[in-house]
């Protein structure tokens, strides 16, 4: 982005728990940690920005720019809490969010609940018309219908509509006659049409994804409206963006258009900032790992970018079950979230083994040692009992830690302590060392060739061990690990991904037909970055889903993005067979191949982040003092030095076992890695046989 | 050994067979794999006891592959099984069922011994003879049959096999494609079998076999001991293909021992809806661990106190040479019957019957004026689950098998058809205190020019899902054009240009008498539309309030 190289930035991320505030000066940064305010979220970012702007000693009128990113879209699909919505589709498709895939999430469950649609069958309304495949007018829209049906839902006190009409990706028109109607009907009403959030091929995630994004888009609207208005009160003109799930910022406009695009606006900027602290260490292959207190999030970040899809599940309802969520199509950092956490409970099974999570304490009770009323023994309990975590000092002494209580919830589980906090951590440590394994070999990759960047509270205590069952030989820990999505704000591109279904058998290729898609597809999201960055230079991004005929699947292909002619087949055919490759070791020869969607990214480019000075070795920093703690490879306790993290400046090293002391967290260095400080205030995890 | 690292390697299996599974998904090119998750994939100790199985799409496979790889090691013995072997067969009777499965099954090597075999199973998209339908008369003309034969020798492919199975087949490059990707879903199991036991420092799997199979095979006899004695029996008269079957259980529980026999049960048929055994017990199986140890993995252990048996030459225990092709039909009904005689002696435990048989449709679209190519489609559609003891059944939603269905848009493009309509079919749910689930209402039409031909394989048309504890039969299946004319609900029938198939899917029966039902819940189901105002009223004795 072309911002000048003095402009004061701020970064403010709303999670369920802490609203967190990163400002960026001239000077460096600073930051702001704040309890979430569910009923007036702006007023925590308000104060949380004059805290940072004070510590840096600016003005708030001299911030140049806000950046903002929320649960508040997330929480509004799993509480429930939008707007009455009314959903008009193709006579004979009503039930289509309802059906969803006709299947069962769970197989062996027979009082298994599907989550309810969010939009009930009486608040779902047909026009008789349809389009075909190839976009063809097979039943006229009669405009006299959509009136009548745009009249009844004028009167129907909706505050919201969605309209998804059947191939709607392939021809808009009577999504547009509908949309027309209604605004005649209602010029209040907020509508929004598939062929526009989403014009993608496949009913469901489309229809979805409209009703999703009508659902929220009054309370979106609302609350960014306020946020912009108190911002002023406040003396902060600068203008407002808004991270985007895929990785990149939109401006307030776009935001209230498509408010679905936030969705998973936190966890993306996450995902940016590790990337960062991956471009920072010149690492192209990194896996970003973020433990908090109820969840772990993975992400496989090469080339310095996260990895994103065009599908996702929110609002996931049975044990983040994958099928249990509702399937929105919208660009997305693609993540694995699985329940573990801080706060993930322990239990045994009716088999009397061992299981932790996906249930978690959260914050409040907390685990049993936050002393608030907790009794289930947690994973902070058990990392309290293996000496891994110091009682006095967790959270800089703000949390005084209970052991007495973490041991007593620990013995419920009817196993000696030491095994039971054992077996607790070792469990939670191999479930997420499986979700990162079976990821990256999901997407035809080998893990041992990442480097792990850890970030999040929990994730320097368990870092270490991960590193050891992965079989990875460096983790890296940023500065500022603690408000990594708000940093990661800071270094997004205004981005804007437009998408579009065209089915096209390389066969039959119809470049004209494509090149003029394509076009289209550029003027759309070059409109949306133009709202946010004018004229700063950009780069775009041309994917192609693509599978052989009679496959289910398709695959992202990266093209270049220029206009196409018959003589690009074999490129192209060579291009799918590359990727089909990396991902499945193998190509067919012989078979035909198709694409079925096409995805369009624009970017301004970022300011590089600069590179650290790195460093393998260095001076041994001196230990402030010796505790003990379990090391799990080991399988025994070991006499640990404890430092604070203040004295692992650039060039500082500690060998392991080692604990690695600062507010937020502690960093376990275990007996098989080194801990090594770097140029931008980074540590590195080194296994100490690969030194050799 | 300690007890949290058999733990861990426990978890780690699971989750090596579920990755296994899921790059089969991913690869395949058969729309059942992929859709259906009609594969499986598991690990299996040096004597052929399966340790670990991928919970996947289809129950169909549970006990099937677990007897499956029994089979392959009788048929090699120490001598002849070498490191870099690979077998595979598609035998109905010793692998899952029908020919369209093939099993791959690979011996495991460590530091020179032989100490276990991975082991999968997918649905291929062709296998020769007359193709995937109930019409061949015998297993021979469904397709090509692979005895269980070394597909690799120490390494080495045996390229006869390879050719032989690609002249047979019409579609060589994905068929022969699939079976590598097999293989290569076995190897990659391997490799991270040995990390983990590199990790472990084990050279072994027996010890962590003992350990896992012990506990499951404890917990899932604990749970039997749960069950009251008695004998309990059930039958259920269904469609069936050319002539209604009878389908008898009777279900032993005595301590911790459970006998399930299919005694009484109807003979053949001459068509390919017959039932091979092993699937016969796959099913029963999965009924019987959903109700009563649905928590314990699938294993050797967990699935050695279910003991399951059907009179051979019955339906459900087809002999040879019977046609077996389409298994599945009848095979998707057994859990039902066997859910029934449980009821008997879990009351308010288990649902009432469904749908349960997937209303799956073939389309062959052909130009009218015979110019041109026409296309093959297949989609996959279910009718509503029965009601349970406290809540209603789930509308168009598959059960036992975990199939989904496909997109409509996604369909629009493989082939000239449209689909004018695919929603709940209103009032189809059988009342009840719970009302069953509703099936769904599917109307196609051939594009302009164009006219199709369809393949009836429907149940539940004369013999709707029964409700249980006073509640009501779900709605029955129709098969008809939308101008009402009826067709049948079994074998090939044509649909002219410019004619519209109409589909209305079995509803779920209900559970408990309709009069319990709370008020709300059949105003809600008023306001939604699931059922009609004149239903409301006669059945559930509510007038709507406006």
């Amino acid at each position: 982005m072309t911002q000048p190289a003095q402009q004061i930035r701020v970064g403010v991320d709303i999670g369920g728990t802490f609203t967190d505030v990163a400002l960026e000066h001239p000077g460096g940064r600073s930051s702001a940690k704040l309890l979430t305010d569910y009923e007036r979220p702006e007023r925590a970012i308000l104060a949380g920005i004059a805290e940072a702007a004070s510590e840096a000693g600016v003005a708030l009128s001299q911030i140049g720019q806000v950046i903002h990113g929320t649960t508040l879209v997330t929480n509004a699909l799993i509480q429930r809490r939008g707007a009455k919505t009314a959903f008009i589709t193709t006579e004979g498709f009503r039930d289509v969010i309802e059906m969803r895939s006709e299947n069962r999430f769970e197989q062996y469950d027979l009082n298994l609940e599907l989550p309810a649609p969010l939009i009930p069958r009486e608040h779902r309304f047909t026009l008789p018309e349809r389009i075909a495949a190839d976009g063809a007018v097979l039943l006229p829209l009669d405009p006299a219908e959509a009136e009548a049906l745009a009249e009844r839902i004028a009167a129907g006190g909706y505050e919201a509509v969605a309209v998804g009409l059947m191939h709607a990706y392939a021809n808009n028109i009577h999504e547009c006659m509908v949309r027309d109607a209604l605004r005649r009907a209602a010029p209040d009403l907020a509508v929004s049409i598939s062929s526009v959030v989403s014009p993608q091929m496949r009913e469901l995630p489309r229809f979805n994804t409209v009703i999703a994004n009508a659902y929220v888009q009054p309370l979106v609207s609302d609350y960014l409206g306020r946020l912009v208005s108190e911002l002023q009160a406040a003396d902060i003109a600068a203008p407002v963006f808004l991270m985007h799930s895929g990785g990149g910022l939109v401006s307030v406009e776009t935001a209230i258009d498509q408010p679905v695009r936030l969705l998973e606006s936190g966890p993306a900027g996450g995902a940016i900032y590790a990337a960062g602290a991956a471009r920072a260490h010149g690492l192209t292959k990194a896996l970003s790992f973020d433990m908090g207190g109820t969840t772990a999030k993975i992400c496989l970040i090469e080339g310095f970018t996260p990895k994103t899809a065009n599908t996702f599940e929110v609002a996931r309802t049975y044990r983040f079950k994958k099928g249990s969520g509702m399937l929105i199509s919208t660009p997305v950092v693609e993540m694995v979230e699985i329940g573990a956490g801080g706060g993930s409970i322990a239990w045994t099974d009716a088999m009397g083994r061992l299981r932790v999570g996906p249930h978690s304490a959260g914050s409040e009770p907390g685990p049993a040692c936050y002393g608030r009323g907790g009794e289930a023994p947690a994973v902070t309990d058990a990392n309290l009992a293996l000496g891994r975590l110091d009682p006095e000092n967790f959270a800089g002494g703000a949390i005084p830690l209970h052991p007495d209580r973490a041991e007593a919830a620990l013995k419920t589980l009817g196993l000696m302590l030491d095994e039971a906090a054992f077996g607790i951590t070792e469990m939670v440590d191999e479930n997420m060392a499986n979700a990162a394994r079976v990821h990256t070999v999901e997407n035809g990759r080998d893990i041992a060739q990442f480097t792990m960047v850890a970030f999040g509270g929990g994730a320097p205590l368990h870092a270490c061990r991960l590193c050891e069952k992965l079989g990875l030989k460096e983790a890296l820990i940023p500065p500022g690990a603690g408000v990594g999505s708000a940093i990661g704000f800071l270094q997004a591109p205004v981005s804007f991904e437009a998408t579009r279904g065209l089915y096209q058998r390389l066969d039959t290729f119809d470049a004209a037909t494509v090149n003029a898609m394509i076009a289209e597809l550029a003027e759309a999201a070059n409109v949306f970055v133009d709202r946010g960055a004018p004229g700063a230079p950009r780069v775009t991004r041309l994917i192609a889903q693509m599978r052989y005929v009679g496959q289910g699947w398709e695959i992202p292909v990266e093209l270049p993005h220029r206009a196409f002619s018959a003589e690009d087949i074999p490129m192209i055919v060579s291009r799918f067979g590359e990727e089909y490759r990396t991902l499945f070791s193998r190509i067919i020869e012989g078979l035909p191949v198709e694409v079925t969607n096409w995805q369009l990214t624009v970017a301004t480019q970022v300011q590089p982040v600069p590179p650290a000075a790195r460093f393998d070795d260095g001076a041994p920093a001196t230990p402030a003092r010796h505790r003990r703690f379990f090391d799990a490879a080991l399988r025994e306790t070991v006499e640990a030095a404890e430092v604070p993290r203040a004295a692992m400046t650039p060039g500082m090293k500690i060998d392991g076992p080692a604990i690695i002391v600062e507010d937020e967290t502690a960093t376990i260095v275990t007996s098989a890695f080194r801990a090594v400080g770097q140029g931008d205030g980074s540590l590195r995890l080194i296994r100490k046989e690969a030194m050799r | 050994m300690k007890q949290i690292d058999y733990q861990i390697m426990w978890d780690r299996l699971i989750a090596v067979v579920e990755e296994q599974a899921m790059t089969l998904v991913r690869t395949a090119f058969s729309t059942s794999v992929r859709e259906a998750g009609d594969l499986s994939a598991g690990l299996f100790d040096a004597e052929a006891r399966m340790m670990a199985q991928a919970v996947t799409g289809t129950p169909g496979h549970v006990n099937a592959m677990a007897e499956s790889v029994g089979h392959f090691a009788a048929r090699f013995g120490p001598q002849e099984t070498l490191e870099g072997d690979v077998y595979l067969t598609n035998d109905p009777w010793l692998g899952t069922g029908h020919l369209h499965d093939i099993t791959v099954v690979t011996p495991v090597f460590r530091k020179g011994r032989h100490i276990g075999y991975f082991a999968c199973t997918a649905h291929v998209v062709d296998i020769g003879g007359r193709g995937f339908g109930p019409d061949g008369r015998e297993v021979y003309e469904e397709g090509l049959l692979i005895p269980i034969t070394k597909f690799a020798q120490a390494g080495q492919v045996q390229p006869l096999l390879i050719e032989m199975i690609r002249a047979n087949v019409r579609t060589p490059d994905q068929t022969a494609g699939d079976i590598h990707s097999l293989a290569a879903c076995n190897a990659a199991g391997e490799r991270r079998l040995h990390e983990m036991m590199d990790e472990f420092g084990i050279d072994d799997l027996l010890g962590l076999s003992t350990h896992i199979l012990d506990i499951s095979r404890k917990a899932t006899r604990a749970a039997i001991e749960t069950v009251p004695d008695g004998v309990y029996r059930n039958e259920m008269r269904v469609d069936g293909y050319d002539a209604p079957v009878d389908m008898v259980v009777t279900l032993t529980v005595e301590g911790d021992r459970l006998r399930a026999d299919f005694t009484g049960t109807s003979g053949p048929s001459s068509f390919g809806v017959n039932v091979p055994e092993v699937y016969t017990r796959a099913y029963a199986c999965f009924a019987l661990k959903c109700t009563i140890a649905p928590d314990v993995p699938n294993n050797a252990g967990s699935l050695e106190p279910f003991e399951i048996t059907a009179p051979e030459g019955s339906i459900l225990a087809a002999r040879r040479p019977a046609p077996v092709s389409v298994r599945h039909v009848l095979g998707h009904l057994v859990p039902d019957v066997v859910l029934g005689a449980l009821h008997h002696a879990l009351p308010d435990t288990v649902p009432a019957e469904g749908a349960s048989s997937l209303w799956n449709i073939q389309i062959a679209v052909r130009p009218v004026d015979g110019s041109g190519p026409g296309a093959e489609i297949l989609m996959f559609n279910s009718g509503g689950t029965g009601a349970r003891p406290g809540l209603d059944g789930l509308s168009a939603t598959a059960f036992p098998s975990g199939v989904s269905t496909m997109s409509v848009e996604a369909t629009e493009q493989v082939g000239p058809v449209i689909v004018w309509r695919k929603d709940l079919r209103e009032g189809s749910g059988g009342p009840g205190a719970h009302r069953g689930g509703l099936g769904q209402v599917i109307e196609i039409e051939a594009r302009e020019g164009y006219d199709f031909h369809f393949n009836a394989m429907f149940d539940r048309v004369e013999h709707p899902a029964r409700g249980r504890a006073g509640g009501h039969a779900g709605a029955p299946g129709r098969v008809e054009l939308a101008d009402g004319t009826r067709l049948n609900s079994k074998g090939r029938q044509h649909v002219a240009a410019g004619r519209r198939l109409r589909l209305s899917l079995p509803g779920g029966g209900g559970y408990g008498r309709p009069e319990a039902r709370a008020g709300d819940d059949v105003r809600r189901d008023l306001a939604a539309g699931y059922i009609t105002a004149g239903d409301a009223w006669d059945i559930y004795g509510q007038q709507d309030e406006e």
